[in-house]
C-alpha cells in the first residue's frame, strides 16, 4: 500500500510527460524527449550503484555500450527484432555486470572509479579494431513496428517512458528493502557493514548486476532510436559522465535525483549543440563539465535534496518553538543486575596458538585462552599489545598467519566477518563506526538483518537491541547527532541486534567521562546477566576489576598473565608491563 | 635470417619502449608529485598535459620560437617553455578549484574529501576536453622537426642484419625528460622548497606548527606537478600527433605508471611510467597496433587488481 502511495509522484509525472508529449510536433523535440528520458534511466542505473553504495563508476558506457551493439548487431546479422534484443541486452549487461564486479569490487575509492573506466575504453577500441567503426540499423519497411521502428516518433517517447516507470518501481523496491539497507550501510562504513553480518561482496555485486541490466537494456534502446551506432557514441567518456553527471546533478540515492538532472540537462545541452554545434563542437561535454563543477563547489548533494532541505527550513522556521523543548529526551537508566562471576562451564569460543605478523611486526603471538559461556573475559594490555589485531583476527577482519579459533566446537579460521556475525560473533569498534546519516534505529535494523528472516522481524529485533541498552526514547535520533556515550551505547544495540552469542568489545569504555563509565558498565552487566557471552577490551585496568570474571593480559602480541582479577591486579608481571620495572623493583622490595 | 629479424624486432621494441618509457616516466612523476604531496586523484591530468601540447605547439609556431631557435633546437625550447605556462594554470586552478574539496577542508568531506575531489576533476577533464575542441578544433596538429625523421644507427650489433635505430626526436626528448627528472630529485631533495613540500606531505598538521603553510605548498605541488606534466606533453608532441582528445588515454597511462610505481613516490613513478612504456611497445610485437590502448588499459586493470602493494599498504583502516 505504502509503495503505490509513494508511486503516485511518478505516476503523475509520467501523465504530465505523457500528456506534453502528446502536444509536441515538430520530431526534433520528440527526439529530445524521448533522449530525456534516456539519460533519466541511464542516470538510475549509475544511481543503483554509485548513488547507494557510494562506488563511483566512471564506466557505466560499458554496459551502455555492450548492449547498443548487441541490439544492433543481431538485427544486422540475425534479423533479431529490438523487442526482444533490448531484453536480452539487459541480461548480457547483468552478465557483464558480474563480470566486471568480481574482480573490481577488490578495489575501493578512486581506484574503483578509474578501473571502471578502463573497461568501456577498451571495448571501445575493440569494436573499432573489429571493424564496427559505424553500424546502420537495417530499415524494415514490411513490419516497421516490429522492429520498433516507428513513423510516429511519439510512440519511442511512450515507450522510454515506460521503461522510466520500471525503472523507478524497481529503485524504489530496493530502496525499501534489505537490499537497499545493505547497499546504504556499505556506502556509510563498509567494515561496520560486513561486521554487522551484510555480505557486502554479495550485495555489491547484486547491485552492479541491476544497475548493468539496466544500462544494458537502455543502450539497446538508445540504439533503436538513434539508427546508428559508433563507438564512441556508446563506449565514450561522454557516456559515462553523462551518467555520473544527471545523478550527481540532480542528487544521488534517490529516484528523483537523476530524472531532475536529466530534465534540466538534457535538454540544455542539446539545445546549445544543435545552435552552435556546428560552430562551437564540444559544447555539450563543456555543459557537463561546468554542471558537474558547480554542483561539487556548491551543493554536493544535488538539486534534489538541497531544495528539500530549504523547503523543510522554511517549513520548521514557524514550528521551530516546540521542536526545541523536545530536543533531549532522557536516555534511560539500566537498573544495575546481580550475577554470580562465572568460572567454570561450557566452553563457548576456544583460542589456540593464534599469530599474525605484519612484515616484521609479531602483532599477535601464539595467544590461546578460552572463553565460558556467560562469562565476561577481560583483555587488557598497554597500547600496541595487539589487543584489536586480535579481535579482527577473531572476527575475520584479518586471517591469522597460524592457529585455531573455535567457535561451540566449530572452526572459524578463514571465514569472512559476515558469516563470523552470523554464526553468533558480534562485535563494536574501538574508533566508532556508526551510520551516520541513518537514524539509531535504522543503524541497529542493519545489524539485526544477520539474524531476521523478514523485515519485520528485523525491526522487531532492533526494538528489542535498543530497549536492552536503553536508548529508546532516542531511536529516531540521526546518528551523527549522538554524544559518545549514545554512540558507544548504539553501536552495542547494532551489535545486539544480530542475537550474538558472543559480543566482542573493543575499548568501549574509551573517550568517557567518569560517571558515563558507570552507565555504560551497567548495561555490560545486564546483558551477562541475560546471558550473552562478553569480551571486553581495555588498556585501564580499573573500571574493568570490578565488572569481568577472568582477566588475559596482553603485552607485545603474547599472554603476559591468564587469571582471576585478583590475582592479576597483584602480579609482578602485570605491574611491570603497565608501570615499567623500576616501579615494580622499587615495590616488591 | 629468421631469428635475426626477430632479435632485432625485439630489440628495436625495447629501445622504443625505453625512449617513449622516459617520456611516460615524466608524465608520471608530475601526477605522482600532486598524489604524494596533497593526496589528491586528479583525473584531469591527462587534459593539461594535452594543454601543455598545444602550448608548445602556439610557442613554437607563434612567439617566434621557430624563426629564433630553428627547427632542431626551437620544439624542444617550446615544450620546456610550456612547463612555466601550465604552472600559472595548474595554480590558478588549484586557488579556484580545487583547494575548495582538498587539503584542510577535506576532512569535512565523505570519504576525506577523496569523493568530491574526483569528480570535480572529472568535471575539469571535461571542461578542458571540450574546451579545446572549441578552440583548437578536432583536427590533429603535430610540432614539426626534421629531427623526428631522422634516426641514429646503433650497430651492426652482430653480423650484418642487427641494428637499432634510434629516432633522434625520441632519443633527444628522452635526454631532457631525464634532465627534468633530475632537476626535480634535486629541488625536492636539497632547497628549502622541497623539504617544506616533503613536510607537508609527510604530516600536514605537524607542518602546520613548525610555520610551514600547507596550503601554499599544495598549491606549489599541483601547479609543479600539472607544468611537468605538461613538458613531457611537449615532448610527446614532436613525435606523435595530437588533438584535443587524447588526455584520456594519457591518463590512464600515468595512472597505471603511478600505481605500479607506489602511490606517492616520485621516483617509483618514473620507474612506473618507464614499465609502461616498455610494455605498451613490446606489445605491438603480438598486438595489432589498433589494440594498443586496449592492452594498457588491460595492462592498468592487471597492475591494480595484482600489484596492490603501495596502496594497499597506505589504504589499511583502523578498526
Amino acid at each position: 500500500m505504502t509503495l503505490i502511495r509513494s508511486l503516485l509522484p511518478a505516476l503523475v509525472f509520467a501523465a504530465v510527460y505523457f500528456a506534453v508529449s502528446l502536444v509536441v510536433t515538430n520530431s526534433y523535440y520528440q527526439l529530445m524527449m524521448t533522449l530525456v528520458l534516456v539519460w533519466a534511466v541511464m542516470g538510475l542505473s549509475w544511481n543503483m550503484l554509485s548513488g547507494y553504495t557510494g562506488l563511483v563508476s566512471f564506466g557505466h558506457a560499458a554496459f551502455f555500450g555492450l548492449g547498443a551493439y548487441f541490439t544492433v548487431l543481431t538485427h544486422v546479422f540475425f534479423g533479431l527484432s529490438p523487442w526482444l534484443a533490448i531484453p536480452l541486452s539487459g541480461v548480457l549487461g547483468a552478465a557483464a555486470g558480474l563480470l566486471v564486479g568480481i574482480p573490481t569490487f577488490r578495489l575501493r575509492g578512486h581506484y574503483f572509479a578509474l578501473s571502471m573506466l578502463a573497461y568501456p575504453l577498451a571495448l571501445l577500441y575493440v569494436f573499432e579494431w573489429l571493424g564496427f567503426q559505424e553500424v546502420t540499423v537495417p530499415m524494415e519497411r514490411v513490419h516497421p513496428a516490429a522492429y520498433m521502428q516507428f513513423q510516429d516518433h511519439r510512440i519511442h517517447t511512450w515507450l522510454a517512458l515506460g521503461m522510466l516507470l520500471g525503472v523507478i518501481v524497481l529503485t524504489q523496491l530496493v530502496e525499501r528493502s534489505r537490499f537497499g539497507m545493505a547497499l546504504i550501510a556499505i556506502k556509510q562504513n563498509e567494515a561496520a557493514a560486513e561486521a554487522a553480518g551484510i555480505d557486502t561482496l554479495r550485495w555489491k555485486l547484486k547491485a552492479m548486476m541491476l544497475s548493468a541490466a539496466i544500462a544494458g537494456a537502455i543502450g539497446g534502446f538508445y540504439a533503436v532510436v538513434l539508427l546508428v551506432v559508433t563507438p564512441v557514441a556508446v563506449f565514450g567518456m561522454l557516456v559515462s559522465a553523462q551518467a555520473l553527471t544527471v545523478a550527481m546533478f540532480g542528487g544521488v540515492g534517490t529516484v528523483w535525483g537523476p530524472v531532475i538532472g536529466a530534465l534540466i540537462l538534457i535538454p540544455l545541452s542539446e539545445t546549445l549543440h544543435a545552435e552552435f554545434g556546428s560552430k562551437l563542437p564540444g559544447i555539450q561535454g563543456v555543459i557537463y563539465g561546468l554542471a558537474i563543477i558547480g554542483v561539487i563547489l556548491l551543493a554536493p548533494e544535488g538539486v534534489y535534496w538541497k531544495v528539500r532541505d530549504w523547503l523543510r527550513e522554511r517549513r520548521s522556521g514557524a514550528t521551530d518553538e516546540p521542536e526545541a523543548a523536545s530536543i533531549a529526551p532522557a536516555i534511560a537508566e539500566v537498573a544495575p543486575a546481580a550475577r554470580e562471576r562465572v568460572t567454570e562451564g561450557r566452553k563457548l569460543l576456544e583460542v589456540s596458538g593464534l599469530s599474525k605478523s605484519f612484515g616484521g611486526l609479531k602483532a599477535v603471538q601464539n595467544v590461546g585462552f578460552s572463553v565460558i559461556e556467560g562469562q565476561i573475559l577481560g583483555i587488557i594490555g598497554p597500547n600496541g599489545a595487539g589487543k584489536t589485531t586480535l579481535f579482527n583476527l577473531l572476527n575475520g577482519f584479518l586471517k591469522p598467519d597460524q592457529g585455531s579459533v573455535l567457535l561451540d566446537g566449530k572452526e572459524m579460521v578463514g571465514s569472512k566477518p559476515h558469516v563470523l556475525c552470523a554464526a553468533g560473533v558480534g562485535r563494536t569498534f574501538q574508533i566508532m563506526r556508526p551510520f551516520a546519516r541513518m537514524s539509531v534505529a535504522d543503524n541497529v535494523v542493519v545489524g539485526a538483518y544477520v539474524a531476521a528472516k523478514s523485515d519485520d522481524e528485523a525491526r522487531a529485533f532492533a526494538t528489542q537491541a535498543i530497549e536492552r541498552v536503553g536508548l529508546s526514547a532516542i531511536a529516531d535520533r540521526v546518528a551523527g547527532a549522538l554524544t559518545t556515550k549514545e554512540l558507544r551505547l548504539m553501536e552495542l544495540a547494532r551489535a545486539l541486534a544480530g542475537q550474538p552469542r558472543i559480543l566482542l568489545l573493543d575499548e568501549t569504555l574509551a573517550g568517557l567521562g567518569h560517571s558515563e563509565v558507570g552507565d555504560v558498565i551497567a548495561v555490560i552487566r545486564r546483558l551477562a546477566a541475560e546471558g550473552v557471552t562478553i569480551v571486553i577490551i581495555e588498556h585501564t585496568m580499573q573500571a574493568m576489576v570490578k565488572l569481568v570474571d577472568h582477566f588475559l593480559v596482553l603485552d607485545h602480541g603474547q599472554v603476559l598473565v591468564d587469571g582471576a582479577p585478583e590475582s592479576v591486579t597483584r602480579d609482578p608481571r602485570v605491574i611491570e608491563a603497565y608501570l615499567g620495572s623500576k616501579w615494580s623493583g622499587a615495590h616488591a622490595a | 635470417m629468421m631469428a635475426a629479424m626477430w632479435t632485432e624486432n625485439v630489440l628495436q621494441a625495447l629501445a622504443a619502449g625505453l625512449l617513449v618509457g622516459a617520456l611516460y616516466g615524466l608524465m608520471c612523476v608530475g601526477l605522482a608529485l600532486i598524489f604524494g604531496v596533497m593526496r589528491v586523484i586528479n583525473f584531469a591530468q591527462g587534459d593539461f598535459m594535452m594543454l601543455g601540447m598545444y602550448a608548445a605547439f602556439y610557442i613554437f609556431g607563434g612567439l617566434g620560437v621557430s624563426s629564433l631557435f630553428g627547427p632542431i633546437a626551437g620544439p624542444y625550447l617550446a615544450a620546456l617553455l610550456a612547463g612555466p605556462v601550465l604552472f600559472v594554470a595548474g595554480y590558478a586552478v588549484h586557488r579556484l578549484l580545487i583547494a575548495r574539496v582538498s587539503g584542510s577542508r577535506s576532512a569535512a568531506l565523505d570519504g576525506e574529501g577523496h569523493y568530491a575531489q574526483l569528480v570535480l576533476t572529472l568535471g575539469i577533464a571535461l571542461v578542458l576536453t571540450n574546451g579545446a575542441m572549441l578552440f583548437f578544433g578536432s583536427y590533429p596538429h603535430s610540432i614539426q622537426t626534421p629531427l623526428s625523421t631522422s634516426a641514429w644507427e646503433v650497430g651492426p650489433l652482430w653480423g650484418d642484419y642487427v641494428s637499432i635505430f634510434v629516432n633522434k626526436s625520441r632519443g633527444v626528448s628522452a635526454v631532457i625528460s631525464l634532465c627534468v627528472i633530475a632537476a626535480l630529485t634535486w629541488l625536492i631533495g636539497n632547497s628549502r622548497l622541497g623539504k617544506a613540500l616533503r613536510a607537508a606531505a609527510d604530516n600536514p598538521v605537524a607542518a602546520t606548527y613548525m610555520g610551514i603553510g600547507v596550503e601554499r605548498c599544495h598549491r606549489i605541488a599541483f601547479a609543479l606537478g600539472i607544468g611537468i606534466t605538461a613538458v613531457a606533453g611537449g615532448l610527446l608532441a614532436t613525435n606523435y600527433p595530437f588533438q584535443p582528445y587524447v588526455g584520456l588515454e594519457y591518463v590512464i597511462v600515468m595512472y597505471a605508471g603511478v600505481v605500479l610505481g607506489g602511490m606517492g613516490s616520485i621516483i617509483g613513478a618514473f620507474w612506473g611510467g618507464m614499465t609502461i612504456g616498455l610494455v605498451q611497445q613490446m606489445s605491438t610485437l603480438v598486438l595489432p597496433t589498433q589494440l594498443q590502448n586496449t592492452a594498457i588499459f588491460v595492462i592498468f586493470l592487471l597492475i591494480v587488481f595484482f600489484m596492490p602493494q603501495g596502496f594497499f599498504g597506505r589504504v589499511v583502516e583502523r578498526t
